[in-house]
C-alpha cells in the first residue's frame, strides 16, 4: 500500500505546513522564553548579581563569608550529613520494600503499594510535626508508653535530635526510591537469576550478586533522589532541628530574612544548594541513562516470585510496622490531636471536643483566609499547569515544527532548583517595584507553576506518549482538520491522563511549604504557612485539624485518579 | 462668679468640642470599615481586645494579625521595602522596634487619648508610640516534674548542671519580651550568663507565649528559663500545672508599644482603635482577663499576682535595645546554635 503511506506522510507534512500557516510556532517559542525568562532566568539572575554585589561594588565577599563564617559552614555541614544519612537509608529501606512488592509472595501487596503513597502524599513538616508529639524526649506518647511500660526514667526516643530529622526525612523521602526501584524490578527478568539458582546459589546469593547489581543504577539514582529532597525540606529541620539549635542550609536561608536581612548572604547560601541539585541531576540522568542491560529494557522473559516460606508473615508484619512510622501513627496522632482539648491526656468523653474543628473553619480569620486562597491556587496552578504542560507535551510528542523536541527543556528546567532558592529568587525579582507581585497571591502562583511544571509535563507526556498518533491521522484522513481531530479524537483519550495531571499538581500545590515560607504575606497566607506560624501559638489542636484536612483532600484526588485514569503518582513521576 | 461661668462655658464648650471630633472619627472610621494589626500581643488576647472594639464600634472590623515582634518587624519593613500598604497599627513587645520606625519615618505622630496619667516609660517623648502594656518575663516550671523545694528561685540558679536537658528557651529573633530579657540579664551579668545558660542544652522554642508555655505545662520540658508572665498566669488559671518565679535579682520588665503606621490605609479607623487600646475599660480586661500589667493608673490587678512595686523591675531603654538587637541575636545564635 505504498500509497496509503504516501498520503499519510503528505498528511502529516501538510499538517505542519497547516501548523505553520497559523503561525503558532512564534507564538509558542516566545511564550516559552517568557517563561523561562521571568521564572527562571530573571530570578537566578537576581541571585548571582545579589550575592556578588556589595556596598562597594562587585565582590566575593558575600561567598567568603559563607565559607568561612562559622555558623553558617555549620549548617553547611549539618546539611550535608542529614542528606547523606537520609539517601542512604531511604535507598535500603525503598529497594527491599521495592523488591518485596514486586519479586516475593508478600500478601497484600496493593495495601502496601497504598501505604507508600500515603507516604508519599504526606506533607513532610505534618509528618515532622506529628512525630514531635510522638517523641519528644518527655511528653512524648511513645516515651510515655515507655516510660509507664518499663519504669525507666529516660526516654527511648528524642526526636529533636540530628538522627530524628534523618528518620523523619527517610520516611517521606524513601517513597521516591521506592517507586524507582519498583520500576526496575518490574523490568529485570529472572533468567540470569535462574541461571544462578541453577549454577548453585542460594537466595541471597543470587540477590547479592544478580539482582542487586542490575538495579544498582536505580539504587544510586534513587540515593540522589532522596539525597536532593531531603536537602530542600524546610519544614522538617525548622520543626525539629531548631528546638536543638542544628540549622541546615533552608532554614539558614529562611533565617537570613529576618530583619536586619543579608539578601547578599541569603542568595550567596542558595548557590552551592542550587549547584549541587544541577550538577546530581545531572549525575542521576547520567547513570540512568547509561541503563543498557537487555535484561532490564526488554519486555519479554519472566519474573518469578521469590517465596519467603515462613518467613512470609513475618516480614510482612515488619513491612507493617515499617510504614506505621509513616502512615498509621502519625495519622492517629494527628486525629487525636484534632479531637482531643488536651493532646497528651487520655481521649476520654471529657476530653473530647470538635472546639479545633469550629475554631479552625469558623472563628480564626487568618486559617479560613488560608484555606481560601489554597484552594484558590491549587485551583489556578493546576489548571494553567495542565494546560501549558499538555500544550508542550502534544508539541513536542507530535514533532509539530523544528526543535519542537527542546521545548520539553523548558518544561523540566525548574527541577533544578530547590523550592526555597526559587522563592529567594522570586523575592529579589518581584518584591519590589517596578515588577511586584509580592503582597499578592499571584507570586504564589508563579511559584507553584514552576516548581510544578516538571511534574506536570511527565505526566501530559505518558497521557500523549501512550495515544497512537495513527488514530490521529485516521481521523484526517476521513477529512478531519487538525483542530477537529484534535477535539474529538485526541482530547477524549487524553481526557483521563490530563485530569491525573491536573490532580498531581494540586497535591503539590497545596503541600508546598518550603517556597511558600518566604513569598506569604498576611493577605496570601496558604495553609502550609498558617501550620507552621500555629505552632507557635501553641494551637496543636487547630494543626491537627488543617493538617488532616491537606490529607483528606489529596487521598480523594488520587482516589479520583485512580479511578478515573487508573494511573499511580508514584509509578509515573520519574 | 462671672469667672466661674466663663471657665464652666469654656469646659462645656471643649467637651461639645471633643465628643464632635470623636463623633467625626467613629464616622470616618465607619466609612473605612477596617483596620489592620500587626501585634505581637498573644492569639486569645489580642482577639479578645480585637472583639470588645468591634462590639463598641460596629461596623468597623479589626483585623488580627498575630506573629512575634521579630516577624513583625521584618514583614513591616519587607512591605515598606515593596510599597505595599497594608498595616494600619503596628505592636511588638521591643521597643528598640519603634525607635527604628521612628528614624526612619515609618510611624505617625499621635498621641493617644487617655495617656496623660501614664508613667514616663509608657511614654515616647516626641508622640510616635505609647506603651500599650508591659510584660514581665520570668521563669516557670511544672510542678508535676520539680518538686516546690527543688525548683529555682534565681536567674543563677538555672545555670546548675541539674537541669541540663530540662530547660526551654524561647528565642529573641522571634520574641521582642525575651529580646528585651536577654539586653536586662546582660546589663546585669554580662554574656557569660548565656554562655554558662546555653551549656545546659536548652529546648529552643520560638514564642514566648502559648509556645513555651505549653512546652512546660504539656511536661516536655520542666522549666521555661525565660517567657511572658502574663501567658504563664493565664495558662495556670486555666488549670495547667505551671508555678511562676520572679527571680529577687530582677524582673525584666517589657513595655511594648503601639503606633500607626505613616500611610496607614484606614487612618480614622487607625486613630480610634489606638485611643480604644488605652481607655480604662480596654486596659482593664488586658489586666483581667490576660493578666497584663499596664500604664494605666486607675488599672486593678488580679489579688493572686504580685504588685509591680513589691517586685525588683529591670528596665531597659529603647534606644539602647534598638542599637543592641542585631548584636543579642547573633551572640543568642552563637551560643545556643540556632
Amino acid at each position: 500500500m505504498p500509497h496509503a503511506t504516501d498520503a499519510l506522510g503528505q498528511l502529516r507534512v501538510r499538517s505542519r505546513m497547516i501548523f505553520r500557516a497559523v503561525d503558532w510556532t512564534l507564538p509558542i517559542w516566545i511564550g516559552a522564553a517568557l517563561f523561562l525568562v521571568f521564572l527562571m532566568i530573571l530570578p537566578l539572575g537576581w541571585i548571582f548579581a545579589t550575592s556578588l554585589w556589595g556596598e562597594q561594588g562587585w565582590t566575593l565577599d558575600a561567598y567568603v563569608r559563607v565559607f568561612t563564617e562559622a555558623a553558617l559552614l555549620k549548617a553547611l555541614r549539618n546539611t550535608i550529613l542529614i542528606s547523606f544519612w537520609v539517601g542512604v537509608l531511604a535507598v535500603v529501606v525503598g529497594s527491599l520494600l521495592a523488591w518485596l512488592v514486586t519479586r516475593t509472595d508478600l500478601p497484600a501487596k496493593k495495601a502496601i503499594r497504598a501505604l507508600v503513597m500515603a507516604s508519599f502524599v504526606t506533607p513532610p513538616f505534618l509528618g515532622a510535626f506529628a512525630w514531635t508529639l510522638l517523641a519528644g524526649p518527655n511528653a512524648g506518647l511513645l516515651n510515655r508508653l515507655y516510660r509507664s511500660a518499663t519504669g525507666a526514667e529516660g526516654a527511648l526516643l528524642n526526636i529533636f535530635t540530628m538522627e530524628g530529622l534523618i528518620f523523619v526525612m527517610v520516611l517521606y523521602s524513601f517513597p521516591y526510591v521506592f517507586s524507582m526501584v519498583a520500576n526496575i524490578f518490574e523490568l529485570i527478568t529472572s533468567d540470569l537469576e535462574d541461571a544462578a539458582n541453577i549454577l548453585g546459589a542460594g537466595r541471597l546469593r543470587t540477590m547479592l550478586t544478580i539482582t542487586l547489581p542490575l538495579a544498582a543504577p536505580a539504587l544510586l539514582g534513587g540515593f540522589i533522589l532522596a539525597f536532593l529532597h531531603s536537602l530542600s525540606l524546610f519544614g522538617v529541620p525548622a520543626i525539629l532541628g531548631l528546638p536543638a539549635g542544628l540549622h541546615t542550609i533552608t532554614t539558614q536561608i529562611w533565617a537570613l530574612f529576618q530583619y536586619p536581612p543579608r539578601p547578599d548572604l541569603a542568595a550567596a547560601f542558595s548557590v552551592p544548594l542550587l549547584l549541587a541539585t544541577m550538577l546530581l541531576l545531572a549525575l542521576q540522568r547520567r547513570i540512568l541513562g547509561q541503563r543498557g542491560y537487555s535484561t532490564v529494557g526488554g519486555k519479554g522473559g519472566e519474573r518469578r516470585t521469590v517465596r519467603l516460606g515462613i518467613f512470609r508473615r513475618p516480614i510482612f508484619f515488619l513491612v507493617l510496622a515499617l510504614l506505621s512510622l509513616s502512615v498509621f501513627l502519625p495519622y492517629g496522632i494527628l486525629l487525636k490531636a484534632a479531637l482531643a482539648r488536651a493532646w497528651a491526656l487520655p481521649l476520654t468523653w471529657d476530653n473530647l471536643t470538635l472546639g479545633h474543628f469550629r475554631f479552625a473553619f469558623f472563628q480564626y480569620g487568618d486559617t479560613q483566609g488560608a484555606i481560601l486562597n489554597t484552594f484558590k491556587l491549587g485551583i489556578l496552578t493546576a489548571t494553567a499547569g495542565t494546560l501549558i504542560a499538555a500544550l508542550i507535551a502534544y508539541i513536542t510528542n507530535r514533532q509539530l515544527f523544528r526543535g519542537a523536541r527542546y521545548l520539553a527543556f523548558f518544561a523540566l528546567a525548574p527541577l533544578v532548583i530547590p523550592g526555597i532558592v526559587l522563592a529567594v529568587g522570586l523575592f529579589f525579582a518581584y518584591a519590589r517595584p517596578p515588577l511586584l507581585l509580592y503582597g499578592t497571591i499571584w507570586i504564589l502562583f508563579v511559584a507553584y507553576l514552576t516548581k510544578e511544571m516538571p511534574v506536570g509535563f511527565a505526566q501530559a507526556e505518558t497521557t500523549f506518549k501512550a495515544i497512537q498518533i495513527e488514530l490521529e491521522d485516521a481521523s484526517r484522513i476521513m477529512g478531519a482538520n487538525r483542530f477537529m481531530a484534535l477535539k474529538d479524537v485526541t482530547a477524549p483519550l487524553a481526557r483521563s491522563g490530563l485530569i491525573a495531571t491536573w490532580c498531581f499538581i494540586f497535591i503539590g500545590v497545596i503541600r508546598e511549604l518550603s517556597a511558600s515560607i518566604l513569598l506569604f504575606t498576611p493577605k496570601s497566607k496558604v495553609v502550609s504557612v498558617v501550620i507552621f506560624d500555629l505552632k507557635e501559638e501553641g494551637q496543636i489542636g487547630v494543626i491537627a485539624v488543617l493538617g488532616i484536612l491537606l490529607l483528606l483532600v489529596s487521598f480523594f484526588l488520587i482516589l479520583a485518579v485512580h479511578w478515573v485514569a487508573g494511573r499511580d503518582l508514584l509509578v509515573s513521576r520519574e | 462668679m462671672k469667672r466661674l461661668s466663663v471657665l464652666v462655658l469654656f469646659i462645656l464648650v471643649r467637651a461639645a468640642l471633643a465628643s464632635a471630633q470623636e463623633a467625626a472619627l467613629v464616622e470616618a472610621g465607619k466609612r473605612e470599615g477596617k483596620v489592620v494589626w500587626y501585634t505581637s500581643l498573644a492569639l486569645p488576647s489580642s482577639t479578645a481586645l480585637a472583639h470588645l472594639f468591634m462590639n463598641r464600634y460596629q461596623g468597623i472590623e479589626v483585623e488580627v494579625h498575630r506573629t512575634g515582634s521579630g516577624r513583625v518587624l521584618q514583614r513591616v519593613m519587607q512591605e515598606v521595602a515593596a510599597g505595599i500598604r497594608n498595616v494600619d497599627i503596628i505592636h511588638t513587645s521591643d521597643a528598640g522596634h519603634f525607635v527604628l520606625f521612628k528614624n526612619k519615618g515609618l510611624v505617625m505622630r499621635y498621641t493617644p487619648k487617655g495617656v496623660e496619667g501614664f508613667p514616663a516609660s509608657f511614654k515616647d517623648k516626641d508622640d510616635f508610640y505609647y506603651g500599650m502594656r508591659s510584660t514581665l518575663s520570668t521563669i516557670a516550671y511544672n510542678p508535676r516534674a520539680v518538686a516546690e523545694r527543688e525548683a529555682p528561685r534565681s536567674w543563677k540558679d538555672l545555670l546548675d548542671a541539674k537541669w541540663r536537658g530540662k530547660m526551654a528557651s524561647a528565642h529573641p529573633s522571634y520574641s521582642g519580651v525575651i529580646a528585651t530579657h536577654v539586653l536586662a540579664l546582660v546589663n546585669l551579668y554580662g554574656w557569660d550568663y548565656f554562655r554558662d545558660l546555653a551549656k545546659n542544652r536548652l529546648h529552643l522554642v520560638q514564642s514566648a507565649t502559648a509556645e513555651i508555655a505549653g512546652v512546660v505545662a504539656s511536661g516536655e520540658r520542666a522549666i521555661a528559663v525565660n517567657g511572658a508572665e502574663y501567658f504563664f498566669y493565664k495558662m495556670l488559671k486555666e488549670g495547667n500545672p505551671l508555678k511562676i518565679i520572679y527571680p529577687k535579682e530582677g524582673v525584666p520588665l517589657v513595655v511594648s508599644p503601639t503606633a500607626i503606621a505613616k500611610g496607614a490605609p484606614h487612618p480614622s479607623a487607625a486613630k480610634l482603635f489606638t485611643d480604644f487600646i488605652f481607655t480604662r475599660e480596654a486596659q482593664q480586661m488586658l489586666a483581667d482577663r490576660e493578666g497584663l500589667y499596664t500604664g494605666h493608673p486607675e488599672v486593678n490587678y488580679p489579688q493572686d499576682k504580685p504588685k509591680l512595686k513589691e517586685l525588683r523591675l529591670l528596665s531597659t531603654d529603647a534606644s539602647q535595645l534598638e542599637e543592641r538587637n542585631a548584636e543579642i541575636r547573633k551572640r543568642f545564635v552563637e551560643f545556643f546554635g540556632a
